[in-house]
C-alpha cells in the first residue's frame, strides 16, 4: 500500500477516490430513496455524447460531458412530469440518443487520440493534480448542496405530492438534485467510467439501507461502504493489475451482496 | 351533546363554483358547486371512479380545472392557501421502508415552517410531539415509520398534517386499511379536532356508513353533485340510485339506517 502510492497517479487516484466516496455516498442516498438508479444510468450514458463532441471540437471532454449530463438529467425530469410521458420513457431515448450523437461525433473526428475506453470504463493514469482539485472543489458544493437543502430533499423523497402541497418547491428541488446527480456524475467519469459509475451512485445507498432503519446512520453507512469500495478497489486493482473502475465496481457489489446477507440475519 | 345546526352560518372556507374537469375527452368532474364552511367535517361520498379524489385536488390546486372557479380561504388555490391546509393522500407514495421514525414524518410537517438553511430545532421537536400526543402515538416518536401498522401509519400522517396548524384537513379515503376499533378512534379524534379547535375537514370516501354517520354536512358525487346538504337526507333511494347505481343495497347500521331501528333508539 505505502508502495503504489509513492507514484504521483496513484496518490491522485486515491484522494480522488476518497472524496468521490463521500460525494457518491450521499448522492446514492436520495438516489435509493428516490428511487432514481435509472435515471443515473440514463444520465452517465448521455456524457458519452459530451465526450465525443469534445474530442471532436477539440476543447474538454470534461466540460462537454457535463453540458450533455446536465441537459439530458433535467429534460429527463422535464418530461417524466408531462402527463403522457413517463420518467423511464424519457431516459431510454435520451440514453440512446446521447450514445447515437456520441458515435456520430466519433465519426466525424479524423483524429482518433481521445480515450474513448478510458471515458467508458475509467482510467486512473489520467487523473491529473487539476482533476483531483477539481473532484475536490466541485465534490464539496454538491456535499454543501445536499446539506443545506437535506430536510427539503428528505421530504420529496418520502412523499412529493404531500410536500408539494406543504409548501415544498417540488419541481425546484427535483431539478435541483438531477443536476447534483450530473454533476457527480461527470467527476466520477475519470475513475470508474461513464458505464460503470451509475453502480456507485445505488449500491452505497442500497447496501446500507439493509441494515439500517433512519437516515443519518444509513448516510454514515453509506459513506463508508462507498469509502471502503473506492480506496479498496483501487489497492486490489493496482495490486491485481486489473482495471480500477471495474474492480471497484465489482468490490462494491461484493459489499452490497453481504449487506443483504447481514440485513437478513438482522431481521431474524 | 346536541351539536347547534349553525353551520350555515359560517364562513365559508372553501368553495367550487361550477367546476368542470374532464381527462381524454371525458369528464370526471361536472358542474360542481360545492362549499365547506369554517369548523365542519364535510364528507364527500361516492363509488370509485366519481371524481372524489380529483375534486380534493382541485380544491388543493394540485389539478386546475377547465371550467368554473375554486377559491380556498377566499384566494385561488396556489402556495399561499394551500399552507393553511393539510392533505392525506388516498395512497401515500411513502415507502414503508423509508429510514425514517414516526417522529421525523411528523417533523416534515413543521418543515414550511422551519425555513430553509434550517433544521428542526427543540421548539419544533415539541410541536411535534404534542401532535403525536393528540393521535395517541407518543410511545412510538422513535419507531422506524415502516414498522408500524397501517392504522398507526395513518395517525402519523395525520400529525404530519396536524403539525403544520392548518385550518383545514382534506383526507382522502382516511379508513383505507385501517381496522374498525382505529376508525372509531380516529373519527373521535376528528370530532374532537373540530370541536376544540375549529378545524373544517373535508373527507372523502366511498363507504356511505362511515360518511354519514361522522360527517355534518355530505355531498354525494358521481361525476355531478347529486346531493349537498345534511346527512339524515343523503340516503333517500332517490339520491342513492344517481350515485350509485340501481342495485345498490345499503349495508351499513347507522342512526339514519332506514330499515333497523334496533340498535341506535339511545343516540
Amino acid at each position: 500500500m505505502i508502495e503504489m502510492l509513492n507514484f504521483e497517479f496513484m496518490q491522485n487516484a486515491f484522494l480522488a477516490g476518497i472524496v468521490l466516496g463521500v460525494v457518491l455516498a450521499v448522492v446514492s442516498f436520495f438516489v435509493v430513496l428516490r428511487r432514481y438508479s435509472f435515471i443515473g444510468v440514463g444520465v452517465a450514458h448521455s456524457a458519452f455524447g459530451g465526450v465525443a463532441l469534445g474530442s471532436l471540437m477539440g476543447i474538454s471532454p470534461t466540460l462537454t460531458a457535463l453540458g450533455f449530463a446536465v441537459v439530458v438529467a433535467n429534460a429527463i425530469g422535464y418530461i417524466g412530469r408531462q402527463e403522457r410521458l413517463s420518467t423511464d420513457t424519457a431516459i431510454g431515448i435520451f440514453f440512446a440518443l446521447a450514445m447515437a450523437l456520441g458515435v456520430i461525433f466519433i465519426g466525424l473526428s479524423d483524429k482518433y487520440n481521445t480515450d474513448l475506453f478510458g471515458y467508458l470504463f475509467g482510467n486512473i493514469l489520467a487523473i491529473t493534480r487539476t482533476d483531483l482539485v477539481i473532484v475536490s472543489v466541485v465534490g464539496a458544493v454538491v456535499l454543501f448542496s445536499c446539506y443545506i437543502f437535506f430536510k427539503e430533499l428528505l421530504f420529496t423523497a418520502f412523499d412529493s405530492e404531500v410536500a408539494f402541497v406543504s409548501g415544498m418547491p417540488v419541481v425546484f428541488l427535483d431539478h435541483f438534485f438531477l443536476t447534483i446527480l450530473a454533476v457527480s456524475i461527470v467527476i466520477s467519469i475519470k475513475i470508474v467510467g461513464i458505464v460503470l459509475v451509475s453502480a456507485l451512485l445505488v449500491i452505497p445507498g442500497a447496501a446500507a439501507s439493509q441494515v439500517t432503519v433512519r437516515y443519518v446512520p444509513m448516510i454514515a453507512v453509506s459513506i463508508a461502504v462507498a469509502l471502503i469500495s473506492t480506496t479498496g478497489g483501487l489497492i486490489i486493482s493496482y495490486y491485481a493489475d486489473l482495471a480500477s473502475g471495474a474492480t471497484i465496481v465489482t468490490f462494491a457489489s461484493l459489499i452490497f451482496f453481504i449487506m443483504v446477507g447481514a440485513g437478513r440475519l438482522r431481521k431474524r | 351533546m346536541i351539536r347547534e345546526k349553525t353551520v350555515s352560518e359560517k364562513p365559508v372556507i372553501a368553495e367550487l363554483s361550477d367546476v368542470w374537469v374532464g381527462y381524454d375527452g371525458k369528464w370526471v368532474l361536472k358542474s360542481i358547486f360545492l362549499d365547506c364552511r369554517a369548523g365542519e367535517i364535510l364528507g364527500i361520498v361516492g363509488p370509485n371512479g366519481a371524481g372524489k379524489s380529483t375534486l380534493l385536488k382541485v380544491i388543493l390546486g394540485l389539478i386546475r380545472p377547465d371550467r368554473g372557479s375554486v377559491t380556498l380561504f377566499g384566494k385561488k388555490p396556489g402556495k399561499a392557501a394551500r399552507l393553511e391546509a393539510g392533505y392525506l393522500p388516498q395512497i401515500s407514495h411513502a415507502e414503508r421502508s423509508f429510514p425514517v421514525t414516526a417522529l421525523d414524518v411528523v417533523l416534515m410537517g413543521v418543515y414550511n415552517r422551519t425555513g430553509l438553511f434550517r433544521k428542526p430545532g427543540r421548539k419544533e421537536k415539541e410541536t411535534a410531539m404534542e401532535m403525536l400526543a393528540r393521535v395517541n402515538m407518543t410511545q412510538h416518536a422513535g419507531h422506524p415509520f415502516g414498522s408500524l401498522s397501517g392504522g398507526q401509519q395513518q395517525r402519523i400522517h395525520i400529525a404530519r398534517a396536524l403539525a403544520s396548524k392548518p385550518k383545514l384537513l382534506l383526507l382522502d379515503e382516511p379508513s383505507t386499511g385501517v381496522d374498525s376499533v382505529a376508525q372509531e378512534d380516529f373519527y373521535i379524534l376528528l370530532a374532537k379536532l373540530r370541536d376544540e379547535e375549529g378545524l373544517s375537514v373535508i373527507m372523502v370516501s366511498h363507504d356511505i356508513g362511515v360518511i354519514t354517520s361522522h360527517a355534518d354536512r355530505v355531498a354525494c358525487l358521481n361525476t355531478e353533485v347529486h346531493y349537498h346538504g345534511e346527512p339524515d337526507l343523503c340516503l333517500s333511494p332517490e339520491v342513492m340510485e344517481k350515485v350509485f347505481g340501481k342495485d345498490l343495497k345499503i349495508m351499513v347500521h347507522d342512526p339514519r339506517c332506514a330499515t333497523c331501528n334496533k340498535r341506535h333508539n339511545n343516540d
